[in-house]
């Protein structure tokens, strides 16, 4: 194997993805390299979030491959694929709202992997203090911000090497949106490559190394965050 | 004073294989959102199998125990079996067809223990140690029923420390609330629904084992445990184990003080308290307001189309057919055709609650409603057949809108279990009712006025009725109305959100369907001649069902082509002893092999043929 596919992470060729009749996903095609923070940006509706599905394997896609760590992953159901180290963070959280916080994290709970200093309830309350607090909690009753923390806390339970995360910053007031920041630069300077969803771009350049411009369910543009060419991003991403 | 005090604890010890049974079903449902019709199944093997295993062991009250937990144990693996080999193939397909599949395991059930251990009612054996009474206050009351009362707080406990306090429990209350994203963080889903489905078949078979010294076993206990069970879960809400328990010992008092004040039907009373519950509180008294989640999984239907110029000239040549067929057959084949075409018209008035996405699974006792009125009228009033068979339909409209002035209440599922059990009440009131209804002896010479006596002309008023109904239903089908009903079939909001009343709809349709079923009936018990409770009871309801599946959903030939289908394939099975084994394996190959039913499947192969 050629050393820089080992750097490789995560790699989609020529994906194509239907709902029922109706085509979704044209060859969509990305990578991830390891350690690398990578960005989907596009309008709704251009497919980015049928892109993190198909690569977790909830939507079953009909064509391409998709390598994570060099292994094929297509096919998949997406508890095999969270087994291989393959976190996801879905767009609306999805916290169970009946389970204290605590029990949400007894969901996420993966074994340790080799290399990677497991994650414990203790050290995710120093990183998301106010969870700590509220432990007992029900998923339900907690705001909008502590849930998007929650539900980044329950993926990392099981230990991933890479997180898929699907717009974690919508909805969310301009504070927290900064604590996400600095919670997912922690996370990269840990080594967790991450691949997410997003429409705001000025959070995207402060996270992200490389961007995609997804449009119509197909990969238009593709480049490092800081040289994103404005024309690109206007002519596909603004409203 | 001791009297009551005794009638109230029976009524606790009653409610405890109704609690046992109850849960594992809402448990069932709550994790896999299947609803499995052989649960009460598993309750009466539960029975059966603990009665041979105490009967094999030695005596004592510590083998007595040991066979209650094996029996137990045994459903449960039996769960297993029919999880992993027959559910776990259909967890993608329709709502519907799985709870057709589960069926057909009742009827699998039935004939397999009638054949395993008897027709006869089984009396249980008395439980080591606890044979004798207790004095209450002057009233005894038998040693056994504390037992009972015990056991169901204990496993109440025990299930809510399993489900809060281990790994495994979290799991399944994190599956309950959402699938896909408990699989997403690495949750086997396959070895979850195995593991729940054992635990849940294996309380059922506790649930028959335990009152096997109370109530014994029969081949009754399974149709009649389900309906039971789904009242209380439908009053308890869904998913709430709690919510079970106080359902139970709801019901299980009703049952021990009805007796004292309505003894011809204390199901009746469950109908009542299950109304009073689901109009105070439509998700039941412990029920959450669920997401509408599984609405909208429904697959897209195809679009009904008026008829092609083709299909009415196929049409045509099929009423020539039926119009000259007399001259060429016999009287026998003309019964036959008779009873194809009073079929397929309460299959139309199905399949037409369908397009509104109304799934009943009580038609029968529209069917059986309409037989009963119009034998009812004849026997008591002597009213002369051509007015019988303008009340009967008349009749069975004015119940439909009584009974589905509660059922358009809720939708799906929900709405499926909630007809099965009001037709299972309608069945218990004509068994019990003996007086009125001639009970499980029926009522017999029911027969035509003497102008229509003659086969060949009974033969040809069936079909005028039977026919013009069929074409008024598609009629309807293509009226304004008719795209309503199938809007509201597609989405319940987006009809709200443009103005449409939906339950009104909704409950106008049931009473329709609920005329045309009901004209049906009122024909056929003069075609008869008699007419006995198993036209209202269940596995009635699952007939109709199964032809307009066999039939296929998709066009609107599919319930007449089915109705024929099957009425003459029960028509050659039924002669075999045991048929009902054969019926079963033949509708869950179905459901497994043709899930387009054969309309469905000639419209796929021909139906560009036929299009103009």
């Amino acid at each position: 194997m050629p050393a820089d596919s080992q750097d490789i992470m995560l790699k989609v060729e020529g994906l194509n993805t239907f709902y029922g009749k109706a085509q979704i996903l044209f060859d969509m095609v990305l990578e991830v390299k390891r350690g690398e923070v990578n960005v989907l940006l596009g309008r709704n509706g251009a497919g980015k979030t049928t892109t993190l599905k198909s690569i977790m394997g909830i939507v079953a896609p009909k064509s391409g491959t998709i390598t994570f760590k060099g292994k094929a992953i297509n096919g998949l159901p997406p508890f095999k694929t969270c087994a291989l180290g393959l976190g996801y963070v879905p767009e609306d959280r999805r916290i169970f709202s009946r389970l204290s916080i605590l029990e949400n994290f007894e969901v996420g709970k993966q074994t340790p992997r080799e290399g990677l200093e497991p994650w414990t309830p203790e050290r995710l309350f120093e990183l998301f203090p106010n969870l700590g607090e509220r432990r007992h909690h029900a998923g339900g009753t907690l705001s909008g911000g502590e849930q998007q923390m929650l539900t980044i806390a329950r993926t990392l339970m099981g230990n991933p090497e890479m997180i898929i995360l699907d717009e974690p910053s919508e909805g969310l007031a301009p504070v927290i949106v900064e604590q996400l920041a600095q919670t997912i630069q922690r996370l990269k300077s840990e080594g967790v490559s991450m691949l997410l969803a997003e429409q705001n771009l000025n959070f995207a350049r402060t996270v992200c190394d490389r961007a995609y411009i997804v449009y119509l369910g197909r990969t238009h543009h593709e480049s490092a965050i800081d040289n994103l060419s404005q024309q690109a991003y206007e002519k596909y991403c603004a409203l | 004073m001791g009297f009551y005090l005794v009638q109230f604890l029976t009524g606790l010890s009653d409610a405890s294989a109704l609690f046992l049974v109850a849960c594992g079903l809402s448990l069932i449902f709550g994790v896999l959102r299947i609803v499995n019709l052989a649960h009460g199944s598993f309750y009466m093997l539960g029975a059966y199998i603990a009665f041979s295993l105490i009967a094999y062991l030695p005596q004592g009250a510590f083998f007595f125990w040991t066979g209650i937990l094996l029996a137990a144990l045994i459903v449960g693996l039996v769960g297993v079996i029919l999880e992993v080999f027959l559910l776990r193939r259909l967890y993608s397909a329709p709502e519907l067809f799985i709870l057709f599949a589960t069926f057909g395991v009742v009827l699998m059930v039935q004939d397999l223990s009638r054949w395993l251990f008897g027709a006869e009612d089984i009396l249980g054996q008395m439980a080591p140690g606890l044979e004798g009474s207790i004095d209450i206050m002057g009233t005894l009351l038998p040693q056994y029923d504390i037992a009972l009362i015990v056991i169901a707080p204990l496993i109440l406990v025990g299930l809510w420390l399993l489900l809060n306090r281990t790994r495994w429990g979290i799991l399944v209350r994190a599956a309950t609330e959402d699938r896909e994203m408990s699989s997403a963080l690495g949750v086997n889903q396959t070895w979850l629904f195995t593991t729940v489905f054992f635990l849940g078949s294996c309380l059922a078979g506790l649930g028959g084992a335990v009152q096997l010294p109370k109530g014994g076993a029969n081949l009754l206990m399974d149709l009649n445990m389900i309906a039971a069970a789904f009242v209380i879960v439908v009053v308890g809400g869904m998913g709430s184990i709690p919510g079970a328990y106080l359902a139970s010992v709801i019901i299980g008092q009703l049952n021990s003080f009805g007796v004292l004040i309505f003894p011809q039907s204390t199901l009746f009373l469950m109908f009542l308290a299950m109304a009073v519950v689901l109009t105070i509180r439509p998700h039941g008294l412990f029920g959450e307001i669920e997401a509408e989640e599984h609405a909208a999984a429904q697959t897209a239907g195809t679009v009904l189309k008026p008829a092609s110029k083709k299909v009415r000239l196929l049409g045509l040549i099929l009423l020539i057919l039926i119009f000259v067929l007399p001259v060429f057959v016999g009287q026998f084949t003309l019964v036959l055709m008779t009873e194809i075409a009073l079929f397929a018209l309460v299959s139309m008035s199905l399949y037409f609650l369908m397009t509104g996405g109304m799934v009943t699974f009580g038609h029968a006792a529209f069917f059986g409603g309409g037989a009963y009125s119009a034998a009812l009228l004849v026997h008591h009033l002597q009213t002369p057949m051509e007015l019988a068979i303008f009340f009967a339909p008349l009749a069975v409209g004015l119940l439909a809108l009584i009974i589905g002035w509660f059922c358009v209440r809720l939708s799906g599922v929900y709405f499926a279990i909630l007809t099965l059990a009001f037709a299972q009440i309608c069945w218990s009131v004509v068994f019990q009712w003996a007086e009125f209804t001639g009970g499980d002896d029926g009522l017999l010479t029911i027969w035509p006025s003497k102008w229509a006596s003659e086969k060949i002309v009974f033969y040809y008023l069936t079909m005028v009725l039977c026919i013009g109904g069929i074409l008024l239903l598609r009629f309807f089908i293509f009226t304004p109305f008719g795209y309503t009903m199938r809007a509201c079939r597609d989405s319940a909001l987006r009809v709200d959100s443009i103005g449409i009343n939906l339950r009104r709809h909704q409950w106008l349709a049931f009473a329709i369907a609920g005329v045309f079923a009901g004209l049906a009936g009122g024909v056929y018990v003069f075609s008869k001649g008699s007419v006995f409770p198993d036209e209202m009871a269940i596995p009635r309801s699952f007939d109709f069902l199964f032809m307009v599946l066999l039939g296929g959903v998709e066009t609107l030939f599919g319930p007449v082509a089915g109705s024929a289908a099957y009425t003459w394939l029960h028509d050659k099975i039924a002669r075999f002893d045991f048929w009902q084994l054969a019926i079963g394996c033949i509708f869950i190959f179905l459901v497994v092999a043709f899930p387009r039913g054969i309309a469905g499947s000639v419209h796929n192969r021909f139906g560009k043929f036929f299009e103009d």
